[in-house]
């Protein structure tokens, strides 16, 4: 595996290995040393064009963890400020002896773009609306932990599928298991067509009734100023893992979220704390995960 | 001299495909006929046994990019490109910089064309001052000066009422109104159709309603005004159905479309490729059948390369970066050919029709025709040659071309304008 831009071209067994090696990686995170040298004489470099703090700590701890060089560039402070092109960024990094670069960009694409014009490995953190592929590996790791199973479950998705790359990467990897995905949102956060990659479910409580995982999703507040909500509360009231819906929830169910979460808007704190809700564990998890697609990145080639 | 032999001529007249041979003498088609033996030491012969002689052909819609943008295209390599496909006459849109809104821009480009383009070009002036959708710009001058419409394409006239009072004013000169159909409210921030996609790639979408309400508000003013609509790049079936509503209505509309929207879909974006960005998007195969059907009925009037071409640098960027457009002089014909005539059976009539007639009746130009006594400007086609768009063979300046790597059928082999031989035998001779 030289790049990991998504989980839409990856196969089941590719997906399987990476799950399989983030196993071994979980040990690893929980000695006392938490130090491996299978990064050791390699740079990652982090290029982050939108924030974050989950995902951009969790890599760089990953690549750390695993004796990498890594070095975070933001944006903010960057070239990029200047003027700079990200093709003459990538070929900045390029005379910088990068091994990989892990990037977030609000462009669905651009992870591809970066691909096509570098020789390093190009790990995809996140772009635009279209993929997160380690954030759904991480939930497929965790879903697996769980439930002892990945296969022949019913998923629902929750909440802002328009605008969320979680959602797209997670049905791309969950289908490709046979499992049956059902979303719900607003219609004015639904995309077209969605009909065709996942069923839709006609209320919130027809949606999570019966399901073995709810993955609920971030309501991108940035992104609602054009009118697809008309306000956090009502959606609270009428989208929101509320305390009206909760009952509606097995409490064999479980609930996740890719964070950060707006308390009080997509989900209340009550449903947080259930047991059965997994959200910090799924941000363990996603160091192992990473730490499992940095190392099969460098080793291009290898099976 | 030139006598071309044993050609099936498609006169543009009828559409009859008769054996013959053709004389030029000078600028003039001198005699068509079997046979024809002549004696002289200048005269070139071109056999052109197995091939099509058709009158070459006319684009209503491109952009040379000149003044401005001479990096991407300008009017000599523009004027090349176009050379190349087959086109004689080619109408350059206003979204230069500065923008054709003035009578001395007018000049500009046809002093500059008459300078350094072997074949016709005529501008179509800005309907707006600075293309902002504020103020009609000079038209009468600028008709006065030579451009053959008006258009704000890259651009629509989001002013209802300042596009009727364009309609309105351009009845006056005679010349009709081109209209880029684009709702920007509903197509803002859409980087390709809004569709299956769309939702695929997490790209915005540009939802086709974009396109088809402002066709609906446009032939409703232009069935008010009495003016001559013209809608320039049809591409959703929506679209198509209203100006069918409005033909059968009496308005005054005609319409084209692209070779890219009767070829491709929306699947050409797979991949974040730039070259597929073009506004309005590529759209689905319900949408390319039902512009196909629409050419067959006559609906859509004529084709238009949107001929846009941007320089490698520019589409070599993220996708949401990426400016939109397609190149398109040299692949027009053999595309149409391989999609309509290949592919569906349709006449190749129907091709001089959409490429050489009725473009040329939109803009109120004198039709080429292949007869006795009139200008020699024609174009010789080889039907069966099949060739791959490749980015080294193209002639513009720009490469930008969403056909790279399609296999097409037919090919301009010859082009003659004035009676002189622009292209011959796959080469550029101007």
């Amino acid at each position: 595996m030289k790049h990991l831009l998504g989980l839409k071209d990856l196969s089941k067994e590719e997906i399987l290995k990476i799950l399989n090696l983030a196993k071994d990686m979980k040990l690893i995170l929980k000695s006392e040393t938490k130090k491996t040298p299978h990064l050791q004489g390699y740079s990652a470099v982090l290029l982050f064009y939108e924030n974050s703090t989950r995902t951009r700590t969790s890599f760089e701890l990953a690549a750390k963890f695993m004796g990498a060089n890594t070095t975070s560039i933001s944006v903010v402070t960057s070239s990029v400020q200047k003027g700079e092109s990200l093709l003459d960024t990538v070929r900045t990094l390029e005379a910088l002896k990068t091994d990989i670069l892990i990037v977030r960009h609000s462009f669905s694409g651009a992870p591809h773009f970066i691909a096509k014009n570098c020789s390093f490995s190009v790990i995809n953190a996140g772009d635009g609306m279209n993929e997160h592929p380690t954030q759904a590996l991480l939930d497929m790791f965790t879903i697996r932990e769980r439930l002892g199973k990945l296969e022949n479950l019913k998923v629902a998705i929750i909440g802002d599928i328009l605008h969320s790359r979680v959602a797209r990467s997670n049905i791309w990897g969950l289908k490709k298991f046979g499992n049956e995905i059902t979303v719900y949102g607003p219609q004015t956060l639904l995309p077209p067509f969605i009909d065709k990659f996942a069923n839709v479910a006609s209320s919130l409580e027809e949606a999570v009734t019966n399901k073995d995982v709810v993955i609920d999703l971030r309501i991108q507040l940035e992104r609602q100023k054009r009118g697809l909500i008309s306000s956090k509360y009502e959606y609270y009231k009428f989208f929101g893992l509320n305390e009206d819906i909760s009952k509606f929830i097995s409490k064999d169910t479980l609930i996740m979220h890719p964070g950060p979460v707006n308390r009080g808007v997509e989900i209340s704190s009550d449903i947080m704390n259930l047991p059965n809700c997994t959200i910090e564990e799924q941000v363990t998890n996603g160091i192992a995960v990473r730490m499992a697609v940095l190392y099969l990145c460098t080793r291009k080639g290898a099976s | 001299m030139i006598l071309i032999k044993n050609a099936d001529i498609i006169n543009g007249l009828d559409k009859s495909v008769k054996r013959a041979d053709i004389l030029i003498v000078g600028n003039k088609i001198e005699k068509i006929g079997i046979d024809i033996k002549i004696q002289n030491p200048d005269l070139q012969t071109i056999d052109a046994s197995g091939k099509y002689v058709m009158p070459s052909f006319t684009d209503i819609h491109c952009h040379l990019r000149d003044p401005g943008f001479e990096y991407k295209e300008d009017i000599r390599s523009g004027s090349l490109s176009a050379v190349a496909g087959g086109f004689t006459t080619i109408c350059c849109m206003p979204n230069t910089n500065p923008p054709i809104d003035n009578r001395a821009m007018v000049a500009y480009v046809r002093y500059r064309a008459r300078e350094v383009s072997p074949i016709e070009v005529l501008p179509i002036g800005a309907i707006t001052k600075g293309l902002n959708g504020e103020e009609l710009s000079e038209i009468g001058l600028m008709r006065e000066e030579g451009i053959v419409a008006i258009s704000d394409d890259g651009k629509c006239v989001m002013n209802a009422n300042l596009m009727r009072n364009a309609l309105l004013y351009a009845k006056d000169f005679s010349i009709p109104v081109i209209s880029h159909c684009e709702d920007t409210n509903l197509s803002e921030g859409g980087q390709m159709n809004l569709g299956f996609v769309s939702t695929m790639l997490g790209l915005k979408g540009i939802p086709r309603e974009a396109e088809s309400v402002i066709v609906a508000r446009d032939i409703l003013l232009a069935k008010e005004t009495k003016a001559h609509l013209h809608i320039t790049h049809v591409s959703t079936k929506e679209s198509v159905e209203l100006i069918r509503r409005a033909k059968e209505w009496g308005v005054n509309v005609t319409c084209d479309t692209c070779p890219h929207y009767i070829s491709l879909t929306e699947e050409e974006v797979i991949g974040f490729n730039t070259n597929a960005k073009v506004n309005p998007p590529l759209r689905t195969k319900e949408d390319v059948e039902a512009l196909t059907e629409a050419i067959k009925e006559g609906v859509i009037d004529c084709i238009t390369t949107d001929h846009a071409p941007h320089h490698k640098d520019e589409k070599n960027v993220e996708f949401n970066l990426a400016p939109s457009g397609t190149i398109g002089f040299e692949t027009a014909f053999a595309v149409l050919y391989t999609h309509l005539v290949k592919n569906r059976g349709f006449e190749i009539s129907k091709l001089v029709e959409l490429l050489s007639i009725n473009p040329r009746r939109i803009v109120n130009l004198k039709p080429n025709v292949i007869v006795e006594n009139q200008k020699a400007n024609l174009v010789i086609i080889d039907p069966n040659r099949e060739w791959e768009v490749k980015e080294e063979d193209i002639i513009s300046k720009s490469k930008n071309s969403v056909f790279l790597g399609k296999k097409l059928t037919s090919y301009v082999e010859t082009v003659i304008y004035e009676g002189k031989i622009l292209k011959k035998d796959g080469e550029i001779k101007c």
